[in-house]
């Protein structure tokens, strides 16, 4: 038996995972900010792991905690058939993750819908618009402060090419 | 002489009848010959995310019917076995058997979709007549079974609402035959016809290194020659115990798409009939499910039953506190499920991975360099659906 994905993280990137869990059956690193593109990147390319789908990324609010939003990516090895989650928290004040768009290409919409309903912005990332929402759309609609019922003014349209 | 031409640009979309629903794109045209394209989505978000965080886990899958409506059971399948997982149980065997078939009619209906609505664009529509008449018998089977033709909200958390109706067995048999002759019909109308080869041969083409970068799933990672089938890779509802190939294409053009998803339907249709052949007896919902409801017998005849009937429709059921990832081989590709917990009776937060999603951001990339009219043979092949594409 192999060793686990989080196993072969710890040995590599030891300080820069913060917790781990395995619970049914899913594998869950959560990593420091800083390390993200570098440990995106070697398990992309590490040839035992070849973690080389990006599955989805996701944003989770958190009210209560200090580090108050947390950034969720689920990946996928064809070759070896396993899943990981990484997951790398920010605080309100400093909402700024690194790109994954240089490691995997398809990042790039997944990245835009968390900017456009958490406010987490993706530094580095080609075009960070709004994606399900529109620009003067008000406040980032999954954050749990942000009331259900809530109303927006009716936009004006994006000319998309200026 | 030298010509003095322009860039044109052409708002292709929200509302126009070849874009399956609301989706925009802004073309840059050269003439004919797309340079650039840039989509905009988000005109069918209907905030399915923030509304499951106010609703009981039972009370999503209604909403998981829309995501995807043009195949709802099976995202209803994909939900609840995201949400079994959470709570650590499994469906019962007779459950699992009957996820399995209407899993199955669902992708075989969700293709004659994507293939008949294709094909009309690009100029053939008897082929479209040949797959709904099939699509339309199946449909009265889905309705017997559910109550509903598009709607049909038919799993519950650890199993199915309501056991097969009479006949199901044989009129699904009769519509597997019907489906087959029309297969026949259309690929006969289609895999040599001249105008169908030039229309879609290296029309949209992607390579399989390119399509795992952008995260395609489903037929249309495979037509790029990539054998990724949640099915095979990671089975689920005992998809294990059937005998069926997963059909991969070459290119990964339009051509391959199309084909690709004929030949899915027939081995759909190989599954469905050893499920039918081999469907196990028994009860279709776990009993120790939180949230299988008692007998009416039971809820009207005695107050245990009253209670228990009455916690589970009020207050839901309360799984631990924890997260899972969910996922099953939706028509389109890999549906996933992110749940998160937090013990109480609400979810704490969905996410969904709709497969469409991944696909449709590589969409310019498919379409630049080719003429306008291939852009909408292009999308009929990736068979968008807005409604899982914006949630």
């Amino acid at each position: 038996m192999a060793k686990s994905v989080v196993e072969q993280l710890r040995q590599r990137f030891g300080n820069a995972l913060l917790e781990t869990a395995d619970w049914r059956g899913d594998e869950v690193a959560v990593i420091r900010r800083e390390e993200l593109v570098s440990i995106c990147r070697w398990l992309k390319e590490t040839p035992e792991l070849a973690l080389n789908f990006l599955m989805d990324i996701c944003g989770v609010d958190y009210p209560e905690r200090s580090q108050r939003f947390e950034v969720v990516y689920h990946c996928y090895s064809l070759a070896t058939g396993r899943r990981i989650r990484l997951k790398v928290r920010v605080s309100e004040s400093d909402p700024v993750v690194p790109t994954v768009t240089g490691v995997w290409i398809g990042a790039d919409w997944f990245e835009r819908e968390c900017y456009d309903l958490f406010g987490i912005k993706f530094a580095g990332h080609p075009n960070l618009k709004r994606l399900l929402t529109y620009e003067e759309f008000e406040g980032h609609a999954l954050r749990r402060d942000y009331p259900r019922n809530k109303r927006q003014k009716i936009p004006t349209p994006d000319p998309l090419i200026s | 002489m030298e010509i003095k031409t322009h860039k044109m640009y052409l708002n292709l979309g929200p509302s126009h009848p070849t874009m399956h629903g609301t989706l925009r794109i802004l073309l840059t045209l050269d003439g004919e010959t797309i340079t650039d394209a840039v989509p905009e989505i988000g005109y069918l978000h209907r905030c399915f995310e923030k509304e499951s965080e106010g609703h009981t886990y039972t009370q999503v899958i209604p909403y998981t019917d829309r995501l995807n409506y043009v195949s709802p059971l099976m995202n209803n399948v994909g939900y609840a076995l995201a949400v079994e997982k959470l709570l650590g149980i499994e469906a019962p065997r007779r459950a699992q058997y009957i996820r399995v078939i209407i899993s199955e009619l669902s992708r075989i209906m969700d293709h004659l979709v994507a293939i008949g609505t294709n094909v009309v664009d690009i100029g053939a529509l008897t082929n479209f007549w040949y797959f709904f008449n099939v699509r339309e018998m199946m449909y009265v089977w889905v309705e017997a079974l559910t109550g509903a033709r598009l709607t049909n909200t038919y799993t519950r958390i650890g199993g199915v609402a309501r056991d097969l109706p009479e006949g199901f067995a044989d009129g699904v048999r009769k519509c597997l035959k019907d489906l087959g002759s029309a297969v026949k019909d259309v690929t006969g109308l289609l895999v040599k016809n001249r105008i169908f080869l030039e229309r879609t041969r290296d029309v949209g083409a992607i390579a399989g290194e390119d399509a795992v970068a952008y995260g395609f799933t489903g037929p249309c990672l495979r037509a790029s020659g990539v054998a990724y089938d949640v099915r095979k890779a990671h089975p689920y509802c005992c998809y294990d115990e059937f005998d069926f190939d997963v059909p991969l294409g070459v290119a990964g053009d339009t051509f391959d798409r199309t084909i690709v998803r004929i030949e899915e339907m027939r081995q759909s249709t190989r599954i469905i009939e050893q499920a039918l052949a081999r469907l196990p007896d028994g009860p279709i919902i776990n009993p120790e499910a939180q949230s299988a409801l008692p007998p009416k017998a039971e809820v009207y005849n005695s107050i245990e039953g009253l209670i228990r009937h009455f916690e589970i429709i009020m207050f839901g059921i309360r799984p631990p506190a924890g997260e899972v990832y969910g996922y099953t081989e939706a028509a389109n590709g890999e549906l996933g499920f992110y749940i998160l917990s937090d013990g109480s009776g609400k979810p704490y937060r969905i996410k969904v991975r709709p497969p469409c999603f991944a696909i449709y951001q590589a969409y310019p990339k498919l379409i630049k360099g080719h003429l306008l009219a291939d852009a909408i043979a292009v999308l009929g092949s990736l068979n968008i659906v807005a409604g899982e594409l914006d949630r």
